[in-house]
C-alpha cells in the first residue's frame, strides 16, 4: 500500500488527539485538589529558615520548637511604619478568621527589624492591636541580623527627615506544623491566598 | 452690619477662588503608646495643577510626604522628591499601599477617635504657597485601607 495522503492525515490526526490527551491529563491533575497547588512560593526543603531564637514581649526566650503542633506565619517589620506592617497584620489577622476552626492551629509571629526604637512594651501593644494571639519578638542588633540572614531578609535603615526608616523584605513566611519552612507569600497576595495555602500545610501537604 | 456681611460675603468669595484643593475623608492611624510615628491618609483633588509641598502638625515633630514602594519583594518607604504633583481635577488617593502623609517624632499616643489637625502646604504653578487645614479622625490601629463614609473629616482653607 502507498503513503497515501489519507494516511498521512490519519496519523496527523491520531497525533494531535494523542497530544491533547496528554495536555488535558496535566491539566486535571494541575486542578486535582490532592496535588499541593499552592499560591506562594514552595520553600520546601529550602536551606534556610531553620528557626530562630529570639525573646518575645514577657522576656522569654523563643525558639520555633515552642510552636510545634501549629502552623507558623511569620513577618519581620517594625512598629513605625505606618501602611505595610499593619496591612500584613491586618491580613494575618484575617486569615486566622477564614481558617474558623482551624484558625487556633496558626500562630502568628512578628519579628521587629528595629529592636532599638521596637521596646517589649511596644511590639506587645502593638502585636495585641491586631490580635491578642499574635506573638511579636525581638532580639539585639546582632542577633536581629542573624536572624534575617538565617531567612534571607533584607534590612535597612533608612534616614528620613531626623528619624529613620527601615527598607524590609515583605514576604511573610509559612512553617508546617512539623517547624518545616514551606512557602512564602508575597504581599501582594489576599488574605484568602494565604488561607488557601496555610489550609493545605495544615492537612500535611 | 450690611457692611460687615456684604465684606464676609467677598472674602467667602475669595476663599472659594482660592480653595484649589479639595480633601476627602481624611484619616490617620492610631497608634499605641511610644509608637513614635504613624501616616495619615486622604483624597486630594485639585482644581489646578499644584504640588503638595510640605506639611505639620501639633502632634508630630516632622511631617513628611511619604510613598510607599515595593521593590522585589523589599518594602521602601520614602519622602517624595520635589512634593506629590496633583493634576487638575484628578483626585489623587493617598492610603497604604501607596502615598502617605508621614508624622514622625509623636508628641503622645495617637488614640482611636482622637481628631488630628494637620496643616498641608500646597505649591503653584506661579509658587504662590496655600495651606489646607485638615483635621483627620485617628481610626484604629487596625483599620483597612477601605474609607469609611461614616468617618468623613473636614477640611478648612487658610492663607
Amino acid at each position: 500500500m502507498a503513503f497515501t495522503a489519507r494516511t498521512a492525515f490519519r496519523w496527523l490526526l491520531g497525533f494531535i488527539v494523542a497530544a491533547l490527551a496528554v495536555w488535558m491529563a496535566g491539566c486535571n491533575r494541575a486542578g486535582d485538589a490532592a496535588a499541593p497547588g499552592f499560591r506562594g512560593i514552595d520553600l520546601t526543603g529550602a536551606p534556610y529558615g531553620r528557626g530562630f531564637r529570639l525573646t518575645d514581649a514577657e522576656g522569654r526566650e523563643r525558639t520555633l520548637a515552642d510552636y510545634k503542633g501549629k502552623a507558623v506565619l511569620l513577618y519581620f517589620g517594625f512598629t513605625q511604619c505606618p501602611d505595610v506592617c499593619p496591612t500584613a497584620l491586618i491580613r494575618a489577622a484575617e486569615v486566622r478568621k477564614l481558617l474558623g476552626a482551624e484558625g487556633d492551629k496558626l500562630q502568628v509571629i512578628f519579628i521587629t527589624v528595629d529592636p532599638a526604637r521596637d521596646t517589649p512594651q511596644v511590639i506587645k501593644a502593638y502585636t495585641a492591636a491586631f490580635d491578642p494571639s499574635f506573638v511579636g519578638l525581638y532580639g539585639d542588633a546582632k542577633r536581629t541580623r542573624e536572624t534575617a540572614d538565617e531567612f534571607k531578609v533584607y534590612y535597612k535603615q533608612v534616614p528620613t527627615g531626623s528619624s529613620y526608616t527601615m527598607d524590609h523584605s515583605a514576604l511573610s513566611y509559612v512553617f508546617d506544623p512539623q517547624g518545616r519552612l514551606r512557602l512564602a507569600m508575597r504581599h501582594e497576595q489576599t488574605a484568602a491566598d494565604y488561607a488557601h495555602d496555610i489550609r493545605q500545610v495544615l492537612a500535611g501537604r | 452690619m450690611k457692611r460687615f456681611a456684604l465684606t464676609l460675603a467677598v472674602l467667602a468669595v475669595a476663599a472659594a477662588a482660592h480653595a484649589q484643593v479639595t480633601v476627602k475623608d481624611p484619616w490617620v492611624r492610631a497608634t499605641v503608646p511610644q509608637q513614635k510615628a504613624t501616616g495619615a491618609f486622604m483624597q486630594l483633588t485639585a482644581a489646578q495643577d499644584v504640588k503638595l509641598v510640605a506639611g505639620s502638625s501639633p502632634v508630630a515633630g516632622v511631617v513628611e510626604i511619604h510613598e510607599m514602594v515595593m521593590d522585589n519583594n523589599v518594602m521602601k518607604m520614602r519622602e517624595v522628591p520635589g512634593g506629590l504633583p496633583l493634576s487638575a481635577g484628578k483626585t489623587v488617593d493617598l492610603k497604604p499601599g501607596g502615598y502617605h502623609v508621614m508624622l514622625m517624632d509623636l508628641k503622645g499616643q495617637v488614640k482611636d477617635g482622637e481628631v488630628v489637625p494637620v496643616s498641608l502646604v500646597f505649591e503653584g504653578k506661579d509658587g504662590k504657597k496655600q495651606t489646607v487645614e485638615v483635621k483627620a479622625p485617628a481610626r484604629p490601629l487596625n483599620a483597612a485601607a477601605k474609607t469609611d463614609p461614616s468617618q468623613g473629616g473636614h477640611a478648612g482653607m487658610k492663607h
